[in-house]
């Protein structure tokens, strides 16, 4: 596979952020400019703000996020391990096999330990 | 002066499939509001040109007038930024979507694998929004949002890998090649992968914040998640992303599962009926494109730990089964992988 296949997408990243930065332009070019401290306060439904908004936020977040990349992991390595199934064939599936296993341990721990809840 | 000129061809050759899609979305949310509508017993919007016709374009000229803002306090540069790098990938995802055989801006061998990228990077757009708009609901929004959209990507890339295993190949094009045979629908993939097809269309709506997975959303709750600060044209901006990736995840649903340009008839019916054509490709992206309003309009919003004990209790362990299985039917000869 030629490296020139790359370039339409290399372009297309361009013509793509030029496509929003263009529209951003254009917005800020056409529309008014009126300010006014009440205009630019956060929008809560009428209230005054308060508190600050970057606030406290629940640790299960932070959870989702970890075990999302241990998956998010395993299937980068089953991408290229499913293109060449054919030339491993039950050898390939075996030891898959265990690496999903091991995997599939600690999914059932973290179920029971009840990361997975969501109240 | 030859770089030259491919470089000026390769940009013609961008903004050819650019300016459809733009056109698209823009009539999608047109088709948006009359189907919706229709189901509704109502004809949706009917003022603007015959039946409506032109409202889009009314749509985008009120956008472009209204005026800009960036709230107090919130982070400018983040702000500006956010909602380009939404847009970037959404289009960019455009450059290897084969649209016949040989029809495609590049026909990489690892086309999925840059899909998957791709749709990736969309969350980042909508995580910088959030916490860049210094405001509750955005925050909210923005948090929720994130964590559905990484849930489902799991799903969703588990689908990909079932594809990959009865396809033996990333290259879109030849994906769809494999699904070739004298048993037409068959002969695709969503039959011997009929759960993953099934769950990555489910996870295709997850992942774009669409009803009834929109709690980022959420108009009864944080009034509109993310976005909530965002006005004119930089809503307009969210607004093409989340359009363009619903289109791209109709496109790749009939690629990937559908047969993509394959005629369902192919190896029956004798004659022009029976051919591939990019016909076809329109009629079954249409369809789930028509699946994404239909769903809006039927389905009740899900609550959120409804929505995570889906995706990780129900999707995960099913479509970690399905490659077990069949890969152990690709192995045993069971399947014939077709490259």
């Amino acid at each position: 596979m030629d490296l020139v296949e790359y370039l339409p997408i290399a372009l297309f990243l361009v013509v793509a952020s030029v496509i929003g930065i263009a529209l951003l332009s254009l917005g800020s070019l056409l529309g008014p400019r009126r300010p006014d401290s009440e205009k630019l306060s956060p929008y809560e439904c009428g209230f005054e703000a308060f508190e600050d908004a970057r606030m406290k936020f629940d640790v299960r977040y932070y959870l989702v996020a970890i075990l999302f990349i241990i998956f998010d992991l395993e299937i980068a390595f089953l991408f290229p391990w499913s293109v060449v199934l054919d030339e491993i064939g039950w050898h390939g599936i075996a030891s898959m096999g265990v690496f999903l296993g091991l995997l599939v341990i600690g999914f059932i721990y973290e179920w029971k330990k009840g990361a997975l809840e969501w109240d | 002066m030859a770089d030259l000129l491919l470089v000026l061809w390769t940009l013609l050759k961008i903004l050819l499939v650019t300016v459809p899609i733009i056109v698209t979305v823009a009539f999608y949310t047109l088709a948006e509001r009359k189907v919706i509508g229709y189901m509704q017993v109502r004809r949706g919007p009917m003022h603007i040109g015959p039946f409506g016709l032109l409202q889009p374009f009314a749509d985008v000229f009120k956008m472009l007038f209204k005026e800009l803002m960036v709230p107090a306090n919130a982070d400018r540069t983040l702000y500006v930024i956010a909602p380009l790098l939404s847009l970037a990938p959404a289009l960019a995802a455009w450059a290897v979507v084969p649209f016949d055989e040989g029809i495609a801006l590049s026909q990489i061998d690892a086309g999925l694998l840059y899909l998957l990228a791709m749709t990736s990077l969309g969350v980042y757009g909508v995580i910088l929004a959030g916490w860049a708009s210094n405001s509750k609901y955005a925050f909210l929004g923005a948090m929720r949002s994130a964590a559905q959209i990484v849930s489902y990507e799991i799903a969703m890339g588990f689908a990909l890998v079932g594809v990959l295993i009865a396809a033996g190949t990333l290259n879109l094009e030849k994906i769809v090649l494999a699904q070739a045979g004298n048993l037409g629908p068959f002969e695709w993939f969503w039959w011997p992968l009929l759960p993953l097809f099934v769950i990555y269309f489910i996870s295709g709506v997850a992942e774009t914040n669409r009803a009834p997975f929109d709690v980022a959303e959420g108009e009864s709750e944080i009034v509109a998640g993310f976005h909530v600060e965002y006005s004119g044209a930089a809503f307009a901006v969210f607004f093409l992303a989340e359009y363009a990736n619903m289109i791209l995840i109709s496109f790749l649903a009939a690629i990937l599962f559908m047969g993509g340009w394959l005629s369902p008839f192919q190896g029956l019916i004798p004659g022009f009926l029976g051919e591939p054509s990019p016909i076809w490709l329109a009629v079954k992206v249409v369809f789930f494109m028509f699946c994404f309003l239909w769903f809006r309009a039927t389905f009740p919003r899900y609550r959120y730990d409804q929505i995570m004990r889906l995706g990780w209790k129900i999707f995960i362990p099913i479509t970690i089964v399905w490659i077990a299985v069949i890969a152990v039917m690709v192995v045993g000869g069971v399947v014939e992988r077709g490259v």
